[in-house]
C-alpha cells in the first residue's frame, strides 16, 4: 500500500549560532490516506520541524520523505515551492490571513498559482465557503470576523486548490473551547467526507482526542508509531 | 491582472503612509517637471539653430559695426551661397519697458536666407517697395493690436535721426509667422534703406551678417576664410555657426544647467530616502504575510515581483501625476523660457526615473524578501 | 504639564535610535529644503549687494533720454559740456566739475572656466573717473596713463576670464591695449569691468560720442536741482538717475526672477518635506500606540503627548535646518558666481550666505517641523487608551 505519507530515518539538525542541534534523531512515520493523525510533544521536541519536513518547508539532513509517493527531499527549493501548490494545505495557529484582503479574496489565493480562469476561481472559492459555513461572510475583512471564522476562512484557503494533505500547527492554540470543538469537528469532516489526509500538530490533549490516531514526539523521538487502536 | 488584488492589498495596508509616499513622489516629479523643463527648453534653442548658417560679427564685439562694403567680398568667399545682413535697432513702443525688437534688414535677401519666417511673397515684396513699410510678428501684432495698413510709432533707444529725435514711424505691410519658435514672433523687420538714411551716425555700416553655407561640414573653413578677409583691418571679424552663437548667449544666462541639476539631484536624493524607508518599513512589518505566500506555493521569484510591481505602481503613479502637473503649470513660464509645451522628452525621461526609483527602493526589501526563510519567519525569528 | 512633557518627550528621544532611518528622512528632507533656498537667495543677497554697493545716493548718472542702459545711450561731446555746466555738480579745489564723461563698450573674452567666450564692459573713464569713485583702489600694478592705451582690469573681471592678466596684450579695433593693473572695489558691480581713459578709448575706436555722465553731486539733495536743470532743458533729451537707483533697475530683473524662484522652488520643496515627515512621524506615533495609552492610563495628560510629539518633529527638523544652512555656508558663501547682467555683460557677484538668510532657512525648517508633527500628535492624543491597550 502507498501511504500518503512515509517518512524513513529522517534527521534534522538546526543551528543555534555556533551550536549544532539535532532536532530529530532518525525518525520514522507512515500516514495512509485519509488518516487524521495527532502529533503531541513538548515545546521545542521538534514537531513542528516534522510538519515543516512533511510540508516541504525543510529538508531533511538525511533520511528520506515521501509524499503520495515522490520523494520530495530529492526536490530543489524551487521544486519544492511548486510541489507544495498543488500537494499541500497549511493551517497556522495565529491564521495568517492577509488583513487587507476579503474573506474570499484570502481563500483565492492559492488558485491564483494555477492556470485557472477567473469564472473557474470563482466557482471553487464559492464551493469552499459552502464547506466551511462562511458562504456570507465573502466579503469580510479578517478584522470583521472572530477568530474561529478567521481559522475557518485560513481551512478554506487550505483547501481550495484541492491538495491530498492537510498540514495544521497548533489549529485551535488561540480559540476559546466552544470554537476549537467546532474548528476540529470541520477538521474531522475533512478527513472523512473529502478523504483529506490531515497531521495535526497539537499540545492539547482534548484536540488530539479528535483524531483517529496520535503519536507523540519526545527529544527527537517519534513514540507510538503505528495505527493506534 | 490576476495579481492584482493582492498587490493593492499590499499598497492599501496603511493607506496613509501610501498616500503620503504617493504625495511625495508627486510633489518631487512636479519639480522634476518644471525644472528640467526650463532647461530643456534653454538647451532646445540651440538645437533648433540651422547648421547651414553662419553669422559674422565684430571681433571685439558682437555690438561693434561693420560696413555695408564687407557684403560683396563676403559673398565671393568659396562655399558662400548667400548673404544678408541685419542690425540691431533697440527699439520699443511708448514706453522704453515695451521693447520690441526691431531690425533694419534687405527685404530681398533676409526672408529666403530665414525660411522659418513664414510670410506671403507679396508682403514682402511690399515691403522692399514701400519705403517706411514693416513686416512684424504675429504675436506682435496681438499684443498691440497692430494691423496691416497701419501706422505704428516705434522709438530707438539708440539711433537719433537726422532731425534729432528718435522716433521713428513704420507702416504695416505684412505679418509673418514661425512656428518653429514662436517667440521670434515678437520681432519686427524694416527696410534698411529707410534707416541708413535717417540715422544721424554710424551710416553705412551694419550689426551682423548671415551667411549661407553649402555644406555645413564647411563651416569651420569658410569662417575661417571670412575671417582672414578683415583680420588687421579697422573693423576685424569673428564668424561662427548659428548654433555657437546661440551657445554662447545662454552660457552667459549663467549656470542654468548647474543650478537645475544641483536641485534635482538634492531632492531625488531625500525622495530615495524618504520613499526607500518607506518600502523598507512596509515589506517589513509583512514578512508574516510574504512567508504565508511561499508556503502556499509562490516562488521566490513570485514574492520578489510582487513587491517591485508594489514599488514601480507607487513611483509611477506619482511621477506620472507630478510630471502631468508640471505639463499644466508649463503654459505660465512661456514668457521665461519662450515655449509653451513641457517637452516630451522631459516626460520620458521623468517616467525612465521613476523606474529606476522604483527598482532602487523596492530591491533590497525585495531581495530580502526573496530569501526569506518560511520555518524561521513563520516561528517569529 | 511641562514636567508632564519633557517626561514623555524624554521617553521619544530614548527610542530615536531605534527608528534611526526613518527619523533620517526628516532630517535629510528639511535640509534639501533649507540649503536650496539659502542657496539660492544667497544668489539674489550677492547680487543685490554687489549692484548697491557701486551705487551711492549723492552721484548721479546721465544718458540719452529713452536709453534703458548705458549701452545704448550715445551722447554728442556738446550734450556732454552742457551737463557740465548744470547746478548741483560738485567741484575741486580749481573749479572742475567732479564729473565723468564715459564711453561703455563690450569685449568678447574666453572665460577661464569652458574657455567660451562672454562680454566684459570696457569703460572709459574721464580724467576725473577715478576720483569720483574713492571706492576703487588698486590692488596690483599701476593705473594707466590717460593717452597711452593701457587698461586696469576689476578683481573679478580678472578671475572669470581669461588673459587679463598684468602684462597680457589685448587687440581691440586693430590697436593694441596692455594689462598694467587690477583693481578691488568692495565687490561691486565695477569689479566685473576693465577700465581705461575715455579719450584714448575713443581714438582707438574713431568714436566721437559718450555712453554717460557721471557726475559727484554737492549732496544727496541736490539730484533734484541737476535734474530738474537737464530736463527742463530744451536742447538736451537726456535722463538723470542717482546711481543706486539705476543700478538697482539694472539689476530688478534678475532679482525678481531669482526671488520667485527660491520662493517657488522652496515652496514645492517644503511642501514634499511635509509630507516626508507626516510619514515618518505618523509611523513614529503607531509604533508606540501601546507606550502613549499606558502613559494615558496612568495619568499623563493628552497635551503632554501632543507637545511630546510635536517636540520630537521640531527637534528634528532643527536638525535638518542646519544641516541645510551649515551646507549652503560651506559650499557657497563666498563662491563667485556668473550671471547675465543688465549691460549684455558678465556681471561677477559673490553668494553671500549671511546670518539672516540662515535664520530665515531655520524659520522654513521650524514650519515644516511644525506641520509634520501636528496631525500625527493629535492622532496620537485621541487613541482611545482602552482600545489601544487591549489590541496589544
Amino acid at each position: 500500500m502507498t501511504h500518503a505519507i512515509s517518512m524513513v530515518n529522517v534527521i534534522k539538525h538546526y543551528r543555534r549560532g555556533r551550536e549544532s542541534v539535532e532536532v530529530l534523531h532518525g525518525v520514522n512515520l507512515e500516514v495512509g490516506e485519509g488518516e487524521f493523525v495527532a502529533i503531541m510533544g513538548p515545546s521545542g521536541s521538534g514537531k513542528s520541524t516534522l510538519l515543516n519536513l512533511i510540508g516541504g518547508l525543510d529538508r531533511p539532513d538525511s533520511g528520506s520523505v515521501s509524499v503520495a509517493g515522490q520523494r520530495i527531499d530529492k526536490l530543489s527549493g524551487g521544486q519544492l515551492t511548486h510541489w507544495r501548490a498543488g500537494h499541500v494545505g497549511f493551517v497556522f495557529q495565529f491564521y495568517n490571513l492577509m488583513p487587507a484582503l476579503s474573506a474570499a479574496a484570502n481563500i483565492e489565493l492559492p488558485l491564483l498559482l494555477l492556470p485557472l480562469s477567473r469564472v473557474q476561481r470563482k466557482a471553487k472559492v464559492a464551493a469552499v465557503l459552502e464547506i466551511v459555513g462562511l458562504s456570507d461572510r465573502a466579503k469580510h475583512k479578517p478584522s470583521e470576523l472572530s477568530g474561529g471564522q478567521q481559522q475557518r476562512i485560513a481551512i478554506g484557503r487550505a483547501l481550495v486548490s484541492d491538495p491530498p494533505i492537510l498540514l495544521c500547527d497548533e489549529p485551535t492554540g488561540d480559540l476559546d473551547r466552544g470554537t476549537a470543538t467546532e474548528i476540529l469537528d470541520l477538521i474531522q469532516l475533512l478527513s472523512r467526507r473529502e478523504k483529506k489526509t490531515v497531521v495535526m500538530v497539537t499540545h492539547d490533549q482534548k484536540a488530539a482526542d479528535s483524531a483517529s490516531r496520535q503519536l507523540h514526539v519526545d527529544k527527537g523521538q517519534l513514540l507510538d508509531a503505528g495505527i493506534a487502536a | 491582472m490576476k495579481y492584482f488584488p493582492l498587490i493593492w492589498a499590499g499598497l492599501t495596508r496603511k493607506k496613509l503612509r501610501t498616500i503620503l509616499t504617493l504625495l511625495s513622489v508627486l510633489v518631487a516629479f512636479l519639480l522634476f517637471g518644471l525644472l528640467q523643463g526650463v532647461n530643456a527648453a534653454f538647451s532646445s534653442g540651440v538645437s533648433g539653430a540651422h547648421l547651414d548658417r553662419l553669422i559674422v560679427q565684430g571681433k571685439v564685439s558682437f555690438t561693434d559695426q561693420m560696413p555695408l562694403a564687407y557684403r560683396a567680398q563676403i559673398a565671393a568667399v568659396p562655399g558662400v551661397t548667400a548673404v544678408t545682413y541685419a542690425s540691431w535697432f533697440g527699439g520699443y513702443y511708448q514706453d522704453p519697458k515695451n521693447q520690441v525688437f526691431s531690425f533694419p534688414v534687405e527685404p530681398s535677401t533676409y526672408f529666403s536666407m530665414f525660411p522659418e519666417l513664414t510670410v506671403p511673397k507679396d508682403q514682402v515684396e511690399a515691403l522692399a517697395k514701400t519705403r517706411t513699410g514693416a513686416i512684424i510678428g504675429k504675436k506682435l501684432a496681438d499684443q498691440y493690436n497692430w494691423k496691416i495698413g497701419q501706422a505704428i510709432p516705434v522709438k530707438s533707444a539708440i539711433w537719433t535721426k537726422l532731425d534729432g529725435t528718435s522716433d521713428w514711424s513704420f507702416n504695416v505691410v505684412g505679418i509673418f509667422r514661425d512656428l518653429d519658435n514662436p517667440s521670434q514672433e515678437m520681432s519686427l523687420f524694416f527696410n534698411n534703406d529707410y534707416f541708413d538714411e535717417a540715422r544721424s551716425f554710424d551710416k553705412g555700416m551694419v550689426g551682423w551678417y548671415t551667411v549661407r553655407i553649402d555644406n555645413p561640414a564647411h563651416g569651420p573653413a569658410v569662417a575661417a576664410s571670412i575671417d582672414k578677409l578683415f583680420a588687421n583691418s579697422e573693423h576685424e571679424t569673428k564668424t561662427v555657426t548659428e548654433k555657437e552663437f546661440t551657445q554662447s548667449f545662454l552660457k552667459q544666462l549663467g549656470d542654468v544647467n548647474f543650478i537645475v541639476t544641483s536641485i534635482i539631484g538634492a531632492v531625488f536624493f531625500a525622495l530615495l530616502f524618504l520613499t526607500g524607508n518607506t518600502m523598507m518599513q512596509s515589506v517589513r512589518e509583512r514578512i508574516p504575510e510574504f512567508a504565508v505566500l511561499k508556503t502556499i506555493g509562490f516562488s521566490d521569484g513570485g514574492v520578489l515581483a510582487i513587491v517591485l510591481v508594489e514599488g514601480l505602481l507607487l513611483a509611477i503613479t506619482g511621477a506620472a501625476l507630478g510630471l502631468a502637473g508640471s505639463a499644466a503649470a508649463f503654459p505660465l513660464l512661456e514668457s521665461v523660457v519662450g515655449i509653451a509645451h513641457l517637452p516630451v522628452s522631459v516626460i520620458a525621461l521623468g517616467l525612465f526615473c521613476a523606474v529606476l526609483l522604483a527598482l532602487v527602493t523596492a530591491l533590497l526589501p525585495g531581495w530580502r524578501v526573496a530569501r526569506l526563510n518560511v520555518v524561521d519567519a513563520l516561528a517569529g525569528r | 504639564m511641562i514636567r508632564q512633557t519633557l517626561a514623555v518627550a524624554a521617553l521619544n528621544f530614548k527610542t530615536i535610535p531605534s527608528r534611526f532611518w526613518s527619523s533620517l528622512v526628516i532630517v535629510l528632507g528639511v535640509a534639501g529644503v533649507v540649503g536650496v533656498v539659502i542657496s539660492v537667495l544667497a544668489m539674489v543677497t550677492g547680487l543685490a549687494a554687489a549692484m548697491q554697493q557701486a551705487g551711492r545716493p549723492d552721484r548721479a548718472i546721465v544718458f540719452r533720454g529713452g536709453a534703458n542702459t548705458e549701452l545704448s545711450s550715445t551722447m554728442a561731446r556738446d550734450t556732454v559740456t552742457t551737463i557740465l555746466d548744470a547746478p548741483g555738480i560738485r567741484h575741486d579745489s580749481t573749479g572742475h566739475a567732479i564729473a565723468s564723461p564715459e564711453v561703455v563698450t563690450i569685449v568678447a573674452r574666453p572665460m577661464r572656466s569652458g574657455g567660451s567666450d562672454a562680454n566684459v564692459t570696457l569703460r572709459g573713464v574721464g580724467l576725473q573717473g577715478l576720483a569720483l569713485r574713492p571706492e576703487i583702489h588698486l590692488v596690483a600694478g599701476r593705473w594707466f596713463k590717460p593717452g597711452l592705451r593701457e587698461l586696469v582690469v576689476g578683481e573679478g573681471a580678472e578671475r572669470q576670464f581669461a588673459g587679463l592678466d598684468i602684462g597680457r596684450h589685448l587687440d581691440l579695433r586693430d590697436t593694441d591695449w596692455t594689462v598694467v593693473g587690477v583693481f578691488a572695489s568692495g565687490g561691486d558691480a565695477h569689479e566685473s569691468e576693465i577700465l581705461t581713459d575715455a579719450e584714448t578709448l575713443q581714438a582707438a575706436y574713431r568714436r566721437n560720442m559718450f555712453q554717460s555722465v557721471t557726475v559727484q553731486l554737492q549732496s544727496p539733495e541736490s539730484f533734484s536741482q541737476f535734474k530738474d536743470a537737464l530736463t527742463t532743458n530744451p536742447q538736451l533729451s537726456v535722463e538723470a538717475d542717482r546711481e543706486s537707483d539705476y543700478l538697482a533697475k539694472l539689476s530688478k530683473g534678475l532679482t525678481t526672477i531669482m526671488t520667485l524662484v527660491a520662493r517657488v522652488v522652496g515652496s514645492i520643496m517644503a511642501i514634499g518635506a511635509v509630507f516626508g515627515a507626516l510619514n515618518t512621524m505618523y509611523s513614529a506615533v503607531s509604533a508606540r500606540t501601546l507606550e502613549i495609552a499606558t502613559l494615558r492610563a496612568i495619568g499623563f495628560g493628552g497635551g503632554a503627548v501632543v507637545f511630546s510629539v510635536i517636540s520630537e518633529a521640531l527637534v528634528l527638523s532643527l536638525l535638518g535646518g542646519a544641516l541645510g544652512a551649515a551646507l549652503a555656508w560651506l559650499f557657497f558663501n563666498g563662491h563667485g558666481v556668473n550671471a547675465l547682467g543688465g549691460n549684455f555683460t558678465q556681471l561677477v557677484f559673490r553668494l553671500s550666505v549671511t546670518p539672516a538668510l540662515m535664520i530665515q532657512g531655520i524659520v522654513w525648517a521650524l514650519v515644516i517641523g511644525l506641520i509634520g508633527g501636528l496631525f500625527p500628535a493629535i492622532r496620537a492624543a485621541r487613541v482611545p487608551v482602552v482600545e489601544a491597550l487591549r489590541t496589544m
